[in-house]
């Protein structure tokens, strides 16, 4: 085989190894899923008032988010895996770390909630109910589980999406830690 | 337990596929025929394993079992029927399941139906098989098990992606796979090939069907994608060149070059080194294709999930697959002995000009997906590629592929043409091509370069399609019975050439019919208000809410008229799902004879009127016609009765039979 | 012809239509190829009106006003860092959103305005361009999150 006829059936190797190097290289720098930072972020928590889920979890309204102390918002629906998988995370933050967490129950069912709450526990100090999900509009919520850091003063200043797992809670106290100092 | 007999099935099949690897390997190192024909029943049982296991993933989701992972995040209790069952594989672990039962079904089928073939080429065909089974067993289990099962079970699942709950989509993937997996067959047939030096027309005969059925499969799944791309994403277009279009329009190009290469090593035993790699390529850019829909590489409207481990671990298996073929191509390219040589104005000539400019469009495809994506890898920069650069490019090549076509076949084999017969015959298709381009200038609005050119293109396709007819069936040489028997006596190969081409004439026809003459008119109406759009006038008659299974909507309704008759109603929606929350709007369709009648519905102003979008598009259900009329003739071809006989008939039959019905061999 | 001379030719045929088409192809993709822009790239770079682009970013909570015919909407995006006008007229796409991400695709008007041709809402909530998730990075703060689910 003559020189120039070598170069010509090696080519498409060439060709191959040039785009496996290009794809590397793209896939090496991607990969953080691409998300939106929430609108809300430095902002006033909408409005919005939801009925209570019974005596022990009221309601609750944007004027619960201005009581001072830093609370969290997470938006929960009984029917949603991650939001079942993360209760155990909400559970050490309430009890171990002292966090204080309102849940807004998205179109969900009280009877299926209790069965949840009766599996895995109810982290929740407040439940309200957002039946036709407006208030999740109002909170430009793109899906469930969804979890707002809230300043005393009712100020959003952090949004987590999807399920809090366990490592994402030392950056999560971090985050509740710098909103109490502000 | 049906989930974990799923895992154990898929684990059953890999070991089985690496048997079908090894076995045949020792046997062809040690030349025992026996362990070689192992590879048969292994095929077989790898067929079955995979069968068991995409049934049991099946089950889990028509059940709503979800403690299995992908069941709770996919679907929902109140999801139709019918999308449980898609929802298999409209997530990317189901969709990878499906992908390997094809490749499975792939393989029995050659293990099966290629009883004829040489039993050495044969057993390299599996072992190929089953080495590219293996890979995508492994990453299925190592990367993306659709068995895993998520502990605490939620009380229900996320819902699917309102876009895909959708017929069109439903079977598009199952579709489209079966051609992206059916070219695994070529690949294997090629590297089966150069391994055993068998370069040859025999071995382009024993291809052919191959090529023939997945291109049939990629065509549907093509059309099926553009078909759900016009209705569902409301935005009017069929064709966007997209990245991901583009990604099953590059396999679908090489497919068609390949199917109309190994004609020629059949027929006349040249082109043997491109025509092998044209196999490995189809093969290859089919999984391209599958890699760059999978790692969410592209932004695209249709990416799915992003997750570059996946992605590296598909790039590992495409560069090991394709690079292994190539490498072999490139070393054993020197050892393919040399074909025949022919005239250019010949059958063969025209097909190799064929060839060259389907791979100078797969070019320019090719250089349109991935330019932007080298480009930002290497510079950072980021730019986009659209509609214009394809326009630019694949029109004008277009142009002679078309040409060509209608006169490829009325030139002979093996000699140069006489100009002048040819030329005769197309005299009549040539005539009308012009004065349908004539009578566009003269009577229609539009007056494009391009919209003469389309028209006319496919008159002169279409009429040459016919006048090949006539002549094979030598039209007025004696009485309609005769001529009537003539025609039913032609092979099936033939038929399917016809029907094919016809399709590629009413899809180009369709194409540019409803680009160049589509109304569409944007604006706002209050119910009552008739709209005028092309010969149409439309009037929102009501706006209603209505529910459906799993989704909220609201419908608006046209009457269209013309002429004060009514002609159609047309729906359109704007739907609110509720698992997952998302809006999708359903354009409302009528597909009339001449063209569709189109309208999206859109918001309300907040004064009692409605935004709304509608369409006149003439001849828009052409193009999916043309695609429908392709398959056909793909499936017709592949039943031609003479690739098997042929093969075992002797030479002097041959020549009585060529003598009977004009087989292609001794054609002209 | 003899069997060499074919091949030369075909070769030479070949070699002919590689080369077509990738000048066909490269000459193309210089006139077609739209570049992207952050807002804050069009007031770093500069953007000559009629050139045209993809601009990309977030619709600035707040901006989105519709106009008398209704169909023509007037919104601002932005990177968080800088903003710039845009015009559009036509069917908003479903996820178009404010406080969502969108990549616009037009032309700058005499006026300094992005006339957007269409708007690029994507399929899934969320997703974001990558493009825009970069320019915000660029102009700001902004860390990424993980996600559910996919």
């Amino acid at each position: 085989m003559s020189l120039g006829r070598k170069l010509l059936v090696g080519l498409p190797v060439l060709v191959l190894l040039a785009l496996v190097a290009v794809f590397f290289l793209r896939l090496d720098r991607g990969g953080q899923p691409m998300i939106p930072p929430s609108a809300l972020i430095g902002k006033p928590a909408p409005q919005f008032d939801l009925a209570g889920y019974d005596a022990e979890h009221p309601g609750l309204s944007d004027a619960d988010l201005r009581q001072g102390g830093v609370t969290l918002v997470n938006v929960f629906a009984s029917w949603c895996a991650p939001c079942i998988a993360e209760l155990p995370q909400l559970k050490a933050l309430a009890e171990q770390h002292g966090v204080t967490i309102h849940a807004i129950a998205w179109k969900d069912k009280p009877e299926a909630m209790a069965q949840v709450f009766a599996e895995y526990g109810n982290p929740f100090r407040r439940i309200g109910l957002d039946n036709n999900g407006r208030a999740a509009i109002a909170w430009g919520i793109s899906g469930v589980p969804e979890t707002f850091v809230v300043r005393g003063d009712g100020t959003v200043v952090y949004r987590h999406l999807g399920d809090i797992r366990p490592e994402h809670i030392p950056a999560l106290l971090e985050t509740i830690k710098k909103a109490q100092q502000q | 337990m049906v989930a974990e007999i799923g895992h154990f099935s898929l684990w059953l099949a890999l070991a089985v596929a690496v048997c079908q690897v090894l076995l045949p390997g020792v046997g062809f190192h040690k030349d025992d025929e026996r362990l070689r024909a192992v590879a048969v029943p292994a095929a077989q049982a790898q067929l079955l394993l995979a069968l068991i296991s995409f049934g049991a993933l099946t089950w889990v989701f028509w059940v709503s079992d979800f403690s299995v992972r992908v069941v709770a995040e996919n679907s929902h209790t109140l999801k139709p029927a019918l999308y449980k069952i898609t929802g298999v594989w409209a997530n990317h672990e189901g969709s990878m399941l499906l992908w390997v039962t094809i490749l499975a079904l792939a393989g029995w089928a050659v293990a099966t139906f290629g009883r004829s073939l040489n039993e050495r080429l044969r057993t390299r065909v599996l072992s190929v098989q089953a080495l590219i089974g293996i890979g995508f067993y492994v990453f299925l289990l190592v990367a993306s098990n659709p068995f895993e099962r998520l502990l605490p079970a939620p009380g229900e699942g996320n819902g699917l992606n309102p876009l895909l709950q959708d017929p069109g989509l439903a079977f598009h993937p199952p579709m489209l796979y079966l051609g992206y997996v059916g070219l695994s067959v070529t690949f294997s047939f090629a590297v089966a090939a150069l391994l055993e030096n068998q370069v040859n027309p025999e071995w382009a005969r024993r291809m052919r069907p191959w090529v023939l059925a997945a291109w049939a499969a990629l065509t549907g799944g093509l059309a099926l994608g553009s078909w759900w791309a016009y209705y569902e994403l409301g935005w009017g277009g069929w064709w966007f060149w997209d990245p991901v279009e583009n990604a099953a329009l590059m396999p679908w190009l090489a497919a068609t070059a390949l199917l109309h290469s190994t004609l020629v090593l059949e027929k006349r035993d040249a082109l043997r080194n491109w025509t092998v790699l044209l196999a490995v390529l189809a093969f290859s850019l089919s999984m391209l294709g599958t890699f760059i829909v999978r790692s969410g590489l592209l932004t695209s409207v249709h990416s799915f999930a992003v997750d570059p481990e996946r992605g590296i671990f598909i790039l590992v298996l495409l560069a090991l697959y394709i690079g292994g073929a190539l490498t072999l191509y490139a070393w054993r390219a020197g050892t393919v002995e040399a074909g025949a040589t022919f005239a250019a104005t010949s059958r063969e000539g025209s097909l190799v000009i064929n060839n060259l400019l389907l791979a100078a469009i797969l070019g320019t495809v090719f250089l349109g997906t991935l330019y932007p994506m080298a480009l930002e890898a290497v510079a950072g920069e980021k730019i986009s590629v659209g509609a214009p650069y394809f326009n630019a490019t694949f029109r004008p090549l277009m142009v002679p592929v078309a040409a060509l076509m209608a006169v490829g076949p009325f030139l002979p084999w093996r000699k140069a043409a006489g100009g002048r017969r040819v030329a005769r015959r197309l005299a009549l298709p040539a005539l009308l091509a012009l004065l349908s381009a004539l009578t566009v200038y003269a009577f229609a609005d539009t007056r494009g370069a391009w919209a003469l050119l389309g028209v006319g293109l496919a008159v002169w396709l279409a009429a040459s399609i016919f006048a090949d007819i006539a002549r094979q069936v030598r039209l007025g040489h004696g009485g309609p019975r005769l001529v009537w028997g003539r025609l039913i006596r032609q092979p099936r190969a033939m038929f399917g050439m016809w029907l094919a081409h016809l399709g590629v004439a009413v899809s180009i026809f369709g194409a540019t019919a409803s680009g160049a003459w589509e109304s569409e008119v944007m604006t706002t109406v209050e119910p009552g208000q008739p709209v005028s759009v092309g010969p149409y006038t439309f009037t929102l008659d009501s706006i209603m809410p209505v529910a459906g299974p799993n989704y909220t909507a609201i419908e608006g309704r046209f009457d269209v008229r013309k002429d004060d008759n009514l002609v159609v109603s047309v729906r359109p929606q704007s739907r609110t799902y509720t698992e997952p929350p998302m809006e999708t709007t359903e354009a409302g369709i009528a597909p009339l004879w001449a063209g569709d009648i189109y309208a999206v519905l859109g918001k309300p102003d907040g004064q009692g009127r409605w935004q709304v979008r509608l369409h006149w598009k003439p001849f828009m259900p052409w193009v999916w016609y043309g695609a429908a009329l392709m398959m056909l003739g793909g499936a017709v071809s592949m039943l031609d009765r003479r690739r098997s006989r042929v093969a075992l008939m002797q030479p002097h039959q041959l020549a009585a039979e060529a003598a009977e019905q004009k087989l292609p061999l001794a054609a002209e | 012809m003899k069997a060499k001379h074919q091949r030369l030719v075909l070769v030479g045929l070949a070699a002919l239509a590689v080369s077509g088409a990738a000048a066909l192809g490269f000459s193309a993709l210089d006139d077609t190829m739209t570049y992207f822009y952050s807002p804050t790239d069009v007031l770093d770079k500069g953007v000559s009106p009629g050139q045209p682009i993809r601009l990309g970013g977030l619709v600035e909570t707040g901006s989105v006003r519709h106009e008398a015919d209704g169909l023509t909407l007037a919104f601002t995006v932005t990177d968080t860092a800088h903003s710039v006008p845009v015009r559009y007229r036509g069917l908003v796409p479903d996820l178009f959103r404010e406080g969502q991400g969108v990549v616009a695709e037009g032309t700058f008007d005499a006026a300094g305005v992005f006339v957007a041709q269409s708007l690029l809402a994507k399929h899934d909530e969320k997703y974001m361009p990558p493009e825009v998730a970069d320019s915000i990075k660029r102009a700001g703060e902004w860390r990424p999150q993980t996600q559910a689910g996919s």
